[in-house]
């Protein structure tokens, strides 16, 4: 049995909810993209002043 | 039946300490614990201070899960000298090599630990608070919840699962594996560029994890040096006759709590199914460290990896059929391994997040942190025409993760949340009821004037009697509110307490 075949076989019984789901995800995908231009036109305030100091002075040794 | 999978994070957080001449992230890293500590003493009704010691005495980070193969690797160093302190939710924070690190006390089931998490971050975030209290004018210590500088530099978010010791090591390292390699395409918490010797931006512009450029090797001790995906630490701080602890090391630090829900109950149920003999099909990679950058790097999510079998899978078909044999173990065994409520919501989760990578991954931009973070990136690129060489899409990455809610972009991207902020409040000071942390944070809170030191699995206290008593804890599941909640409650000092448990 192929990879491709046994995936196929796994998968009919996510397929309803799949289809269930769909409205309430592009409701709500329609939301996050209202919210993702409302970051967008604010984001550079929320931005680090510098963006290439703050970054170059990030430095952090390694942890663990 | 598999044994309970207690389970926890440990999270080293990125550190900056801005305004200062000079900054040294070990004696940073300390000022932030020893703010909280201070502040938390001196808010009322936040239980009294508790700068106690950890109990060293069983921590044996060195022992490997192989057998005695330390000749071929450096054992890790416990860093006795540095800032620790157990408090009163049953957690640790400490410094940890050069960063600040707290790990959530162990939690009966992923919620749980979510919650711990959650709880975790914002004592960091009252940590700086305090901190810049005790700074001079214009220094601020500043944490950052990501894995890595952007410069080759990495830090670790662990986790950590009980498992039975019977389980074969071997069997361990081969599942694991599988999980690790793939469960990446949702706990991954994006990264711009790679890290990798020899990669260039334009190569790599921007990837689903912000660890994969650090693993090494397959199998191995280290967790700072030649990163393994499977480390053998073995340490179970628990009865080692009947425990192992799996310390996992490949993970990212998540903002998004359906990825750290994910990540762990994902985890734990496909360990509890491998210990219960519940999986049929191996799936071993020709080359799981070359995998584990592949799957990173592709976010079409449709490269084929090269199994062992001289076939191919992609990381999606070999999760799809992880989820599968979950479900089978779940009708088989049930699920009191991982909890009822955990696993069901953990199962049905994971489903809709397999189903929705398949079909379109932006869907998940509210729950997963990869998504999310690109999605923000490639908007702020459209606008701006940027190359991804510009610096302000580091900036952007770095401050994904910045815990301040005036600096958090991953806060302004509307992710889903799950645990009530009124439970996060709680969970900073109160033990989670159903573990021996309970035991742990509970002493803290009501004799933390006579404990002496505290570890994972036991406590030392100072009763007055000549010697010290210690209390083990060897047992995860035991010391829970259920069992021993009425006894501590009642008991008028630590000596009281003893009294009562010798009994």
């Amino acid at each position: 049995m192929s990879e491709r075949e046994l995936k196929k076989k796994t998968a009919p019984q996510r397929r309803d909810a799949e289809i269930d789901e769909t409205p309430a995800n592009t409701a709500q995908g329609d939301k996050i993209k209202a919210e993702l231009d409302d970051l967008l036109d604010e984001i550079d305030d929320v931005l680090e002043t510098n963006a290439e100091d703050f970054v170059k002075a990030y430095i952090q040794k390694g942890g663990e | 039946m598999a044994v309970a999978k207690i389970l926890g994070i440990e999270t080293e957080y990125g550190i900056i300490h801005r305004g200062a001449a000079e900054s040294n992230p070990i004696s940073a890293s300390s000022a932030l614990v020893n703010a909280y500590v201070t502040e938390v003493a001196l808010q009322p009704g936040q239980g009294a201070p508790h700068r106690i010691g950890w109990d060293f005495e069983d921590e044996t980070p060195g022992n490997d899960a192989r057998g005695d193969s330390l000749l071929l690797s450096y054992a890790p160093e416990v860093e006795t000298h540095l800032v620790n302190a157990v408090l009163t939710n049953g957690s640790r924070f400490y410094v940890d090599h050069a960063h600040p690190e707290l790990s959530t006390p162990e939690c009966a089931d992923a919620l749980g630990a979510l919650l711990y998490d959650r709880a975790g971050e914002e004592i960091l975030l009252r940590a700086m608070a305090g901190a810049r209290r005790l700074l001079p004018e214009g220094e601020e210590i500043v944490v950052y919840k990501n894995n890595s500088d952007g410069k080759g530099q990495s830090y670790g978010c662990h986790e950590n699962y009980l498992l039975a010791r019977s389980l074969p090591f071997g069997r361990i390292v081969t599942h694991a594996t599988t999980h690790f390699v793939t469960r990446q395409i949702f706990t991954g918490a994006g990264k711009v560029g790679a890290e990798a010797p020899g990669v260039r931006i334009d190569d790599v512009p921007f990837q689903i994890t912000q660890r994969a450029d650090f693993f090494e090797e397959e199998v191995g001790l280290e967790t700072t040096l030649k990163r393994p995906i499977i480390n053998t630490r073995d340490e179970p701080h628990a009865d080692a006759q009947k425990y192992r602890r799996l310390h996992v090391i490949v993970g990212d630090a998540n903002i998004s709590e359906t990825a750290t829900f994910l990540k762990l109950v994902t985890t734990a149920m496909w360990l509890a199914a491998v210990e219960d003999g519940a999986v049929e099909r191996e799936w071993r990679f020709a080359r799981p460290v070359a995998a584990m950058r592949q799957v990173s790097r592709d976010l079409t999510l449709s490269q084929p990896l090269e199994l062992a079998n001289g076939r191919t899978a992609t990381a999606l078909e070999i999760q799809w059929d992880l989820l599968a044999t979950c479900r089978r173990w779940a009708e088989r065994f049930g699920l009191d391994a991982v909890g009822e409520q955990a696993g069901r919501l953990g199962l049905d989760l994971w489903e809709e997040v397999l189903g929705g990578l398949e079909r379109d991954p932006e869907t998940l931009a509210d729950r997963l942190d990869w998504v999310a973070k690109l999605r923000v990136l490639e908007g702020y690129r459209d606008r701006h025409q940027l190359g991804w060489e510009d610096a302000r899409l580091r900036a952007m990455d770095l401050q994904y993760h910045d815990l301040r809610p005036e600096r958090s972009l991953a806060r302004r991207l509307g992710l889903r949340t799950y645990v009530e902020p009124d439970d996060v409040r709680r969970a900073i000071t109160e033990p989670p009821p159903d573990t021996r942390a309970w035991f742990r944070g509970r002493c803290l809170q009501r004799f933390s004037d006579q404990v002496v030191a505290a570890n994972w699995d036991s406590m030392v206290f100072d009763t007055g009697a000549a010697s010290l008593q210690r209390v083990p804890m060897m047992e995860p599941t035991r010391g829970t509110r259920d069992q021993v909640g009425h006894l501590v409650d009642h008991a008028t000092s630590a000596a009281d307490l003893i009294a009562k448990l010798s009994r």
